[in-house]
């Protein structure tokens, strides 16, 4: 690890003040992606502004017809949440299948979704739920939020508050996890949002998070499996790898969304 | 520049000024002499550095000392009893022949504890899911499952 | 034998080692502080083959903490050595293999990623690691000729320059005229090319080693965790140091785990060794993960082409094998000997098979060394014999078992025509039990079963043997070793009475000091709790050859019983005098001397202290003491052996392999403590599940780079990636030492990787699947789906 300055502010307003001076300042939520790649000496910030002393950023409320969760609140904290368990199940089972036990109790959906891995499994849960980030500066559809591998709408200085999930009619998740990292091979989340429409969004593709156009249409003739099940991907835009070739990807998107769909009916 | 860090270790007050670099693993093996806690990989998948913050397990590797300001911390060496009776899952995985070489253990046994903290009564697969974040090369896992499993049927 | 106290023989004692290890009192080599300890990082090399031009250390000998710098220049000019090879090979031609030097840190090149170029000494970890970023190294990449199967061929860069071809030796093993007599009149003859596919132990301890020179003994003193310290104190100081051997002590203290990858003798503590002397400084080193992945010993990569020989009844009528073996960029330790002389003899398998001949290359390639990795090659020979049984029974339309029985060899010493001579086994007993207990008569109704729910079943055999208890010095040697292969034990019996035992094998998870303390308390009849283990020290153990080749009970456990005897003998001679009788009249039973036929009795304690008190002592003819030395040398290996049968479910829909049942029944000889045996066994077979399903270890083929350098592409095994094991043992007891033992370390990593595969295969014959590579990932499953479906 190479030296940094650490910071660690007692509330948002401080932090951004922080991170808005900052050169080369990065902020550091559960750091289990930061903090592994600082070790490996594959990030190299001036400072780090550690968010963990901000209680404002935790917690999980109902809000509404929708479920407000605080950028600091863990997976594990997802995971086992009541309410979220009772009106948006799939979001708990997602949150309970990303990475770890340990990596669970210490990544944060903040830290997971600024990253914007492009095989991790919430930007997956955010964009399929059609989810609005709310930040320090603005509220930014889930639509706008992804913008590539690893990136993001986010300006410097900007941090992510919570993310407000609107509470679906059902959704499903269905994972197939890379065998070594256990980060998804394929995630494809399916929604059937309250008005009836329906968002598919793949992870692990390779060149971040999407939405389907072609599952949506499929599911929103019909929210079955085996319509899922028959929607063939072209492999164009898959990425190919030790672990999956991108014809294999293209064809577990089919099948993932025939189990999530699965899930979702329950 | 160094920062102060204050925290409780095995129920014992701790105070110490670190690089920020020190990770938490660091902190404990190098500058508290706990040695019970390994490292078996540096990209924070092994697990073996698997310690309770705040009554939840997590890595050891893959945290800065410093996010652990003001937490309670036990690892391996505060499982048992102050008398130095073993912990049940320290005691189920010695009854179950749960370990061989001894160095993914500590790890394995805090993540175990956490694990029926979580869920008192798993079934297998549980288990076998909730160890997700421990390798062993040693023992393939049957008879840690068993000691799991034999420490859930006598809590 | 039969346990006569509590936790004797043949009881599962709880462990010794368990109380420390669980409370986080273990002490692993990284755990060790010594005062005024500096830190080594090595810089390694990040290509797999570069010319060397200049190492310029000017700027990170100026940063903060450094205390010395080393290249492989300032090692040549201090006359320091190359790591040898313990094993000579000779080739078909009679020719020695080629011994290109091994430098401890590069000269002149660099041969593969990770190669050791520079080593930089500091205040602490983190500066030493900060100045190896700031030596520059100015290199000239050269191509790399990676893949086993192809370095060979015209055109490839040459690692070494003594190899243009990057052979280092060819070697022919078996009768070839009457092999391919045989093949000429064959009914069927069976065909295989496969991959035995590349292995990174990762022991989850990393490697670590602390040095330290101590000015006023002028001696050393190194803690490494390592399998055989007297083997590592020897090589170090006779072949590449050049110390005299009673100046170095070495010390394994607990070592989390070996798999053979802590056998060898790597550069990086014979190079921290040396340099404690120089800067005159303790220096720790404790490797990074990342650097295990590149730099520690392989296991594996065969490239082989396998052909059986079968009358029309299924009996074999010969084994042809051509194998490419993959020695790496230098030859570590043994590495030449365990595609060849650990692979090639086992051939026979546990069948009758009339004639053999087997044809291994070993091949240089600018890779991490290959070497002992858990079976050593006894896996690869294995998964030959195997495979092509399994593919010969589905191709002749013969039943897998029966097929196998046919072919048993049924009569005992027999001789295999690959030179090893079998001295005990029951095939028919093993594969009865492993059926039984996989209820393998009920498989058609799960495979029914299974169907209904859209899911392929397939049910897999294994009959395996390896030889172990390595070995016969004298046989050894005539193969080509460059080293003895016996054991050495002491025990001590202190005046009260309790023992320590001083033994040459190592204990790195194998449970040694609660095996070896069940042995000595059984034969001596004294209280388990009152024998202690002492192992893994070159200061304390009069000498050891330590372990491997599942050898620690067979070998050193023998070497214990033969000091024992010698214990008992003049304990014999003591209590004739204490009892007034002749020493010819003495027996020794349950802890007792007794005169026969008498009720007159002295107990082992009392002698004990009569040695070390010797007031009533037959000092005329006995010295006083109770401390007595033995080496053991065995006369022939052991032969462990036993029936696997694995029973997959495969989703068609993504390839995926779920093992659902696993049963083992072995013949380990007897059995010491069922249930570290149990747990010896169930390690084995996650590694060997392992490599058939997850692991691989891939170097990208033009740059030679390590694609699997991480626990995020290497896939180790996980609890949820294994089933419940049934295990089970039938007993045919070693004839050839006292305690009729085998061994089991390996045991289930030999045997499982071709049922794996072979139950895959049946899973998918059905779809026209005939072949599968490891390891089979869902990607390769469905891969291999597709195409039976195009």
């Amino acid at each position: 690890m190479y030296p940094f300055q650490y910071h660690r502010p007692a509330n948002l307003a401080e932090a951004t003040a922080l991170l808005g001076k900052l050169g080369e300042g990065k902020a550091l939520a559960g750091g289990q992606t930061l903090i592994a790649a600082m070790k490996l000496r594959l990030a190299q910030p001036s400072d780090l502004v550690d968010l963990g002393g901000i209680a404002e950023l935790s917690g999980i409320r109902a809000d509404g017809d929708a479920i407000v969760i605080g950028a600091l609140t863990r997976h594990a904290d997802v995971a086992a949440s009541a309410e979220v368990g009772k009106r948006i199940p799939a979001l708990a089972r997602l949150a309970g299948s990303i990475g770890d036990r340990q990596v669970r109790a210490a990544g944060t959906l903040g830290g997971s979704i600024a990253n914007n891995d492009p095989a991790a499994d919430y930007p997956a849960g955010v964009l399929g739920l059609g989810a609005t980030v709310v930040t320090s500066r603005r509220s930014i559809a889930a639509d706008d939020f992804f913008s590539g591998l690893y990136e993001t709408a986010l300006e410097p200085g900007e941090l992510i508050k919570s993310v407000s999930f609107p509470v679906p009619q059902r959704a499903g998740y269905a994972k197939f996890a890379n065998p070594a990292s256990r980060f998804a091979l394929i995630g494809v989340f399916v929604c059937q949002e309250k008005s009836g429409a329906v968002r598919v969004a793949v992870t692990g593709g390779g060149n971040g998070v999407f939405r389907s156009a072609e599952l949506e249409k499929a599911l929103a003739a019909s929210f079955t499996p085996a319509a899922a099940a028959a929607v063939k991907l072209s492999a164009d835009g898959f990425s190919g790898d030790l672990h999956a070739s991108p014809e294999y990807r293209a064809h577990l998107v089919s099948v993932m969304a025939g189990r999530a769909v699965a899930a979702a009916l329950g | 520049m160094n920062v102060k860090l204050s925290l409780t270790v095995n129920g014992k007050a701790v105070a110490a000024e670190v690089d920020p670099r020190t990770l938490l693993v660091q902190f404990l093996r190098e500058h508290l002499r706990l040695t019970g806690t390994h490292v078996g990989c540096d990209t924070g998948q092994c697990g073996a550095c698997t310690i309770h913050l705040d009554g939840r397990a997590v890595k050891s590797c893959n945290l800065l000392a410093v996010q652990a300001q003001g937490a309670e911390v036990t690892t391996i060496e505060g499982l048992a009893a102050p008398n130095g009776d073993m912990h049940p899952m320290q005691a189920a995985f010695k009854e179950c022949h749960g370990l061989q070489c001894g160095f993914c253990t500590p790890g394995m046994v805090m993540s175990a504890t956490a694990l029926l903290k979580d869920n008192p009564k798993p079934t297998e697969e549980q288990i076998r899911a909730g160890l997700d974040g421990n390798f062993c090369r040693c023992t393939g896992y049957h008879n840690i499952v068993k000691a799991v499993q034999s420490c859930a049927a006598g809590s | 034998m039969g346990a006569n106290i509590a936790n004797g023989i043949g009881a599962s004692a709880l462990r010794k080692e368990d109380q420390r290890f669980l409370t986080g009192a273990g002490n692993y080599t990284d755990d060790i502080n010594i005062p005024g300890q500096t830190y080594a990082c090595f810089l390694r090399s990040p290509h797999a083959h570069a010319a060397i031009r200049k190492i310029d250390t000017r700027a990170a000998a100026a940063a903060p903490g450094v205390v010395a710098i080393f290249t492989g220049e300032d090692l040549a000019e201090a006359k320091v050595g190359g790591l040898p090879c313990g094993w000579l090979i000779t080739d078909v031609n009679g020719q020695p293999m080629k011994e290109p030097p091994h430098p401890l840190l590069a000269q002149g090149k660099a041969r593969h990623v990770g190669d050791q170029v520079a080593v930089v000494i500091a205040e602490t970890y983190l500066q030493a690691k900060d100045a190896a970023e700031l030596i520059e190294v100015d290199y000239e990449v050269l191509d790399a000729a990676v893949d086993v199967a192809t370095a060979t061929q015209p055109g490839q860069p040459a690692v070494h320059d003594i190899a243009p071809d990057n052979v280092c030796y060819v070697w022919g093993h078996g009768d070839k005229a009457a092999v391919d007599k045989a093949f000429a009149a064959a009914a069927h003859v069976t065909t295989l090319e496969f991959r035995n596919n590349r292995l990174i132990p990762n022991a989850i301890e990393p490697r670590a080693a602390v040095a330290q020179y101590s000015r006023s003994e002028d001696a050393y003193t190194l803690h490494v965790a390592n399998q055989n310290p007297h083997v590592e104190r020897l090589l170090m100081t006779a072949f590449v140091l050049g110390l005299p051997e009673h100046k170095v002590r070495v010390i394994a203290p607990d070592v989390g785990g070996g798999f053979g990858s802590k056998i060898f003798l790597y550069a990086e503590e014979t190079v921290i060794t040396w340099a404690a002397k120089r800067v005159n400084r303790p220096i720790k080193w404790t490797a990074e993960r990342s650097e295990s992945f590149l730099a520690d010993a392989h296991g594996r990569d065969h490239a082989t082409r396998a052909e059986l020989a079968l009358d029309k009844d299924g009996k074999f009528l010969a084994m042809r094998v051509h194998t490419k073996a993959n020695l790496g960029a230098y030859l570590s330790t043994f590495a030449s000997s365990v595609p060849t002389i650990l692979y090639a003899t086992l051939l026979a398998g546990q069948y009758a098979t009339p004639a053999i001949y087997a044809e291994v290359t070993g091949v240089f390639t600018n890779t991490a060394p290959v070497d002992a990795y858990r079976g050593a090659g006894r896996p690869e020979a294995t998964f030959t014999v195997e495979r092509l049984v399994s593919a010969a029974a589905l191709e002749m339309g013969i039943d897998q078992a029966e097929i196998r029985r046919r072919n048993f060899i049924t009569s005992f010493p027999y001789a295999t025509p690959v030179g090893l001579t079998y001295d005990t086994g029951n095939y028919e007993a093993t594969l009865a039990a492993a059926m039984k207990i996989a209820d393998v008569a009920g498989f058609p109704a799960r495979r029914e079963e299974a169907k209904k729910r859209g899911k392929l079943r397939g049910l897999g055999y294994s009959c395996y043997i390896e030889a172990c208890g390595l070995a016969p010095s004298n046989v050894a040697g005539a193969l080509g070793a460059r080293a003895g292969l016996f054991e050495a034990g002491e025990i001590r019996v202190h005046p009260t009475g309790s023992v320590t035992v001083f033994t040459g094998s190592h204990s790195h998870g194998q449970g040694h000091e609660t095996t070896f303390a069940q042995v000595v308390a059984e034969r001596l009849g004294i209280p388990f709790e009152n024998v202690d283990v002492v192992h893994g020290d070159t200061g304390r153990i009069p000498f050891g050859m330590g372990t491997y080749g599942s050898r620690s009970l067979a070998v050193g456990g023998t070497a214990i019983m033969k000091a024992l005897d010698k214990v008992i003998d003049k304990g014999r001679k003591i209590a004739a005098h204490l009892l007034e009788a002749a020493d010819s009249d003495i027996v020794f039973e349950d802890g007792n001397f007794k005169v026969a036929g008498t009720d007159k009795q002295v107990a082992f304690g009392q002698v004990a202290f009569s040695a070390y008190v010797p007031h009533n002592y037959p000092l005329d003819r006995l010295e006083p003491g109770l401390d007595e030395t033995a080496f053991y040398d065995p006369t022939n290996f052991t032969y462990p052996a036993g029936s696997h049968i694995c029973e997959v479910e495969i989703d068609p829909e993504t390839g995926v392999v779920r093992v659902v049942g696993y049963t083992a029944s072995d013949d380990f000889g007897n059995v010491i403590n069922p249930m570290i045996v149990e747990g010896q066994v169930h390690g084995g077979l996650a590694q060997g599940i392992g490599q058939a399903l997850l692991e691989q270890a891939v170097y990208d083929p033009d740059s030679g780079q390590l694609l699997t350098g991480s626990y995020g592409d290497y896939a180790m095994p996980r609890a949820d990636d294994l089933p419940n094991f049934k295990v089970d043992t039938q007993v045919t007891p070693c004839t050839h030492n006292p305690l009729g033992v085998k061994g089991c370390g390996e045991a289930g990593a030999i045997g499982s990787p071709p049922a794996v595969i072979s139950a895959v295969i049946d899973a998918l014959k059905e779809l026209g699947v005939r072949d599968m590579a490891m390891p089979a990932t869902p990607h390769r499953v469905w891969q291999a789906i597709q195409s039976a479906r195009a």
